[in-house]
């Protein structure tokens, strides 16, 4: 026991974690996702017209860009002729994702639009700040869906075998012989123009690969011993299934989730080019980049920063997922 | 007398084998094929055998844990075979098993404390001010320290981890334990600290084992009794003592000398069993054994082998060397 | 008399050492033995001594990185197979030192069949034609056993039993005539009955062809059955040496002794077994000093200081213990020796 009380308290994901680590370019990677995780978080802080801290006319005005405040809603911050003893502090962008200006169509990037401006004048980094928040939101909840779709159906396919099992595999082949995309144009095609509609087809489309993945880990881990010993002790089937299997299935899911987010964010992307995505003005990757298609000989911008944003978004999420899938690989451990 | 904790009878089970796209039913493995035999309340019987020989599923067959083809269990006077989910679960609490593998048993998700805590509260055994304390108790019984507790099973040795596993078992303070192969994956030092803890734990708890084993030395030192199984089938059953030193089956007789003793002196008297041990989908008729049998004669491939008395206790199925039943038993 | 030509084998101060996240694992820590030809030597020990370790080790191998062996020599008929080329030890692998497995299944290729895949290690190192190779397999078969060979030259490893693989697996190593076999635990995964019968394979073939045995086991019943000289191993060191029945009757380490004392014998029944105490150390972690001292009833403070030298304790019998060494015992007052059998 000596021998062992120095790498005390190794859970496995503790020994997961450290493995990861090892891997710099999934680690660069889980950075980059971190920083738009915290660019969708603060997205108002980063990008709006209104201003966080505000004294104007000897009335304090705090947080005008996360609640709006009445006395500020229609003013217009760039008429405004600034009193004594007035002071605002603005956002990083001041533009707000949906304030167009129609003198200012299709600048190229200046001081004053880093990244230029859409056909309506709108604040080209500004609707990519909050264009994050789209993406990483439709990701994450989608994902979330499938996955727990996914590993209801696989739980039950893969511990009862039979009958249950059979079931659920056909109903998985069947849907893994539709294109899903088209299904989700489809799908969207008859549903009211939201973005949780999205996220929910996006969500009850994908599941079917958890599904797989959980049902042969159930149907391996059903027959080892500790398994047995849990029937042995009387355990409820539940129990059983989600207390002691499933967290032993648990890390191929969270790889395939991973990469899952990555197709999520690259199918909303494709939605929103085709002009299926989130309905107008709300601002996304994908809708920046299908305005581009009109202007593509002279208005790079509109190419190449969503189009960018979009690719090192899917990368890093790829390249975490690859990272979680080598961690866990005993063969590669040492 | 003692009245008997366990009483077998005529158990079977058959697994189906499927082939085919329609899972059409090809045959049976016979991996049980009539078992029939009884333990008093806190002695050990043993049952012996080779791959195939059906002593796993007939430990599981017995917990339910495998559903048994047809036969009756009887567990202290309750038949367990017909009983439904919700008497099972409580009868679990009074049988339990144990493992072979020390790695494979242990959910490797799962501290020490988890695993039996879990135990004690699916049977609502101490109040639940009291679990953290008898976990403890737990770990004393079977010499871990109190630290083991807050670990996992992969911070342990083997021997440490098939202490645990024993715990677990323990936890709901059964009366029967099935130990199936319990010291076969563990080094020779480390399997006799585990032999001596099952004695010591059946001393002080009143235990009754079943224990299932293939090595003769360690199912000679632990049983009072001993079940030698070939093919799903009891060929000789009896005190230690009379199968070890007066074996009559060709089989015990053949398997006794196979054994390796550790003595280089020892000239023993080798008996090598032609051939291997038949597939159980497809036994060979009358008695399983006479293919390979020295002493076979051209009625053993017809005739039953039933197991008949040849002294007190001592139950052998050999038509050629224990033929008839002296007083019909 | 020539030296290099009465022993086969000469493995001198043999080191293989993992590089590994909790630092160098020892799992082989200057290791030395001899092999005569014609002979049987057994490595014993309890998982984790090292014994498969050493036996890759004489192969070339051991995995590198994260492995790495060194030592004086492994001299093989006088040629030390550590200075040897990668393509060089393929040549002696298979050839010159054949060596057997202890699960048979995971040494065949699944999609081949039987005959094949024996027929290909003669087409490879001894140029046989297809035909003739065939021809050399079924003679090999039958000389292993292997009963109605002809029709079991179209099998494929899974429709054969444990016992069967064994037997092909022996046939296959011994294609090439080699002059040594290193069988690693070959009978362990095996029922009984089925062990008895590959064991007396193994002692006939040897008589036929004079080959040495290198035998890694941890039974020792088996030890007692084939071999002629026992090295036993703990945590990467030999702690003793000697001649089978030497060991056998008086074992002088209290290792040894432990692990005879802890054997269930077949004539007592119900006798409280002996147990070492404790557990085996983990390679990263070995002990100082003596490496069996945390877990010996007998040791002394020397033992927890001074790892003990290899001591002749008896005609051809070697032993690693300061309870062995006069001068050592001679300061404590005591005579050097194991103390007598006292009920621990």
């Amino acid at each position: 026991m000596k021998a062992n009380a120095k790498n005390k308290k190794q859970s496995y994901w503790r020994l997961l974690g450290r493995q990861f680590l090892r891997n710099r370019l999934a680690v660069a990677a889980s950075a980059i996702l971190l920083l738009l995780l915290l660019t969708a978080l603060s997205a108002p802080f980063l990008a709006s017209g209104q201003p966080i801290y505000l004294i104007k006319d000897g009335k304090t005005y705090w947080f005008s860009n996360v609640v709006t405040q009445r006395d500020l809603a229609n003013f217009d911050f760039r008429t405004w002729e600034r009193k004594p003893g007035d002071y605002g502090i603005w956002p990083v962008v001041h533009y707000s994702p949906e304030e167009s200006s129609l003198r200012n169509r299709l600048e190229p990037p200046s001081r004053s639009h880093f990244l230029g401006t859409d056909d309506r004048g709108r604040d080209v980094l500004s609707r990519m700040i909050w264009g994050t928040r789209i993406s990483i939101s439709v990701g994450f909840v989608a994902v979330g869906i499938s996955v727990f779709i996914g590993i209801i159906i696989g739980a039950l396919a893969g511990f009862y075998g039979g009958k249950v099992d059979m079931i659920a595999q056909r109903v998985i082949e069947i849907m893994m012989c539709i294109p899903v995309f088209f299904l989700i144009i489809s799908l969207i095609a008859f549903l009211p123009p939201s973005i949780y509609n999205i996220m929910g087809v996006i969500g009850i489309t994908g599941w079917t690969g958890v599904a797989r993945l959980v049902r042969g880990e159930f149907f391996k881990l059903r027959a080892s011993d500790f398994a047995t010993a849990a029937r042995a002790t009387g355990l409820s089937d539940r129990r059983i299934m989600f207390r002691h299997l499933l967290p032993n299935a648990l890390g191929p899911v969270l790889v395939s989730a991973t990469f899952g987010v990555a197709g999520a964010i690259l199918t909303e992307s494709a939605l929103s080019f085709l002009g299926f995505g989130v309905p107008p003005p709300t601002a996304s990757w994908g809708e920046i980049l299908s305005q581009s298609k009109r202007y593509i000989d002279f208005a790079w911008w509109l190419v190449t920063f969503p189009g960018a944003a979009i690719f090192i978004t899917v990368t890093a999420f790829n390249l975490v997922g690859e990272g979680l899938r080598d961690a866990m690989d005993p063969r590669l451990r040492q | 007398m003692t009245p008997d904790l366990l009483v077998v009878q005529d158990l079977v089970k058959h697994f189906p084998v499927r082939k085919g796209i329609f899972s059409r039913v090809a045959g049976h493995v016979r991996a049980v094929d009539g078992l029939s035999f009884r333990i008093p309340r806190g002695k050990t019987l043993s049952l012996v055998g080779e791959s195939g020989s059906g002593k796993t599923t007939t430990g599981r067959a017995i917990l339910r844990l495998i559903e048994p083809t047809s036969g009756s269990v009887r567990f202290d006077g309750i038949e367990v075979t017909s009983m439904n989910r919700q008497d099972l679960r409580a009868l679990r609490k009074r049988m339990q098993i144990i493992f072979q593998d020390p790695y494979g048993s242990l959910n490797p998700r799962m501290t020490v404390y988890s695993v039996l805590s879990e135990a004690l509260r699916t049977h609502r055994l101490p109040q639940a001010t009291g679990a953290r304390d008898r976990v403890y108790e737990l770990l004393s019984l079977v010499g871990l320290p109190p630290e083991a507790a807050d670990r996992y099973p992969h911070e342990f040795s083997g021997g440490q981890r098939q202490r645990v596993g024993i715990a677990r078992a323990l936890a709901v303070e059964p009366e029967l334990i099935v130990a199936d192969e319990p010291v076969s994956a563990l080094d020779v030092s480390i399997q006799s600290q585990i032999l001596n803890l099952l004695e010591d734990l059946q001393q002080q708890l009143g235990l009754t084992y079943l224990f299932i084993g293939h090595d003769l030395s360690v199912v000679r030192h632990i049983s009072d009794s001993v079940a030698v199984m070939y093919l799903g089938r009891i060929v000789e059953l009896g005190p230690v003592e009379a199968v070890f030193e007066h074996p009559v089956h060709p089989y015990t007789i053949a398997l006794l000398a196979a054994a390796p003793v550790p003595d280089p002196a020892r000239k023993r008297r080798r008996i090598l069993l032609p051939g291997d041990i038949p597939s159980p989908i497809n036994p060979p008729t009358g008695c399983h054994f006479h293919p390979r049998c020295p002493d076979a004669q051209p009625g053993c491939a017809r005739c039953e082998t039933p197991l008949i008395e040849i002294s007190p206790g001592h139950w052998v199925a050999c038509p050629v060397h224990a033929p008839g039943a002296p007083a019909n038993a | 008399m020539n030296a290099s030509h009465e022993f086969i084998l000469r493995v001198r101060n043999l080191r293989t050492h993992f590089h590994t996240d909790q630092g160098i694992a020892r799992a082989v820590d200057g290791v030395s033995f001899d092999i005569p030809a014609g002979k049987t030597l057994a490595l014993v020990g309890e998982s984790g001594c090292g014994k498969s370790v050493t036996a890759l080790s004489i192969l070339g191998l051991v995995p590198h990185p994260p492995g790495e062996v060194s030592g004086e020599a492994i001299e093989f008929e006088g040629r030390n197979l550590l200075a040897f080329s990668e393509a060089e030890m393929r040549r002696i692998r298979g050839n010159e030192i054949a060596m057997i497995f202890q699960e048979p299944m995971t040494s065949m290729n699944p999609v081949f069949r039987i005959g094949d895949q024996i027929g290909a290690v003669l087409r490879l190192h001894r140029g046989l034609s297809k035909a003739a190779a065939r021809e050399e397999v079924l003679a090999l078969m039958q000389r292993v056993g292997i009963p109605a060979a002809e029709s079991r030259l179209e099998d494929y490893p899974h429709q054969m039993s444990g016992g069967m693989l064994q037997r092909v697996m022996i046939a296959m190593a011994l294609s090439c005539h080699p002059k040594m076999l290193i069988a690693d635990e070959p009978t362990t995964a095996l029922d009984v009955t089925i062990q008895a019968q590959i064991l007396d394979l193994l002692r006939v073939l040897q008589r036929e062809t004079g080959m040495s045995i290198l035998l890694i086991t941890h039974d020792l019943g088996i030890v007692a059955e084939i071999a002629d000289e026992v090295v036993v191993m703990y945590a990467g060191k030999k702690v003793e040496h000697a001649p089978v029945a030497a060991l056998f009757a008086a074992p002088k380490h209290p290792y040894t002794r432990g692990l005879f004392a802890s054997l269930p014998a077949m004539q007592q029944h119900r006798q409280r077994l002996y147990a070492i105490r404790g557990a085996v150390p983990a390679p990263t972690d070995f002990p100082a000093g003596c490496r069996f001292h945390p877990r010996c009833p007998y040791a002394m403070d020397c033992c927890r200081r001074d790892e003990p030298p290899l001591l002749e304790t008896g005609d051809a019998h070697r032993t690693a213990c300061w309870l062995h060494d006069a001068g050592v015992m001679a300061a404590q007052g005591k005579a050097p020796g194991l103390p007598p059998e006292a009920a621990p």
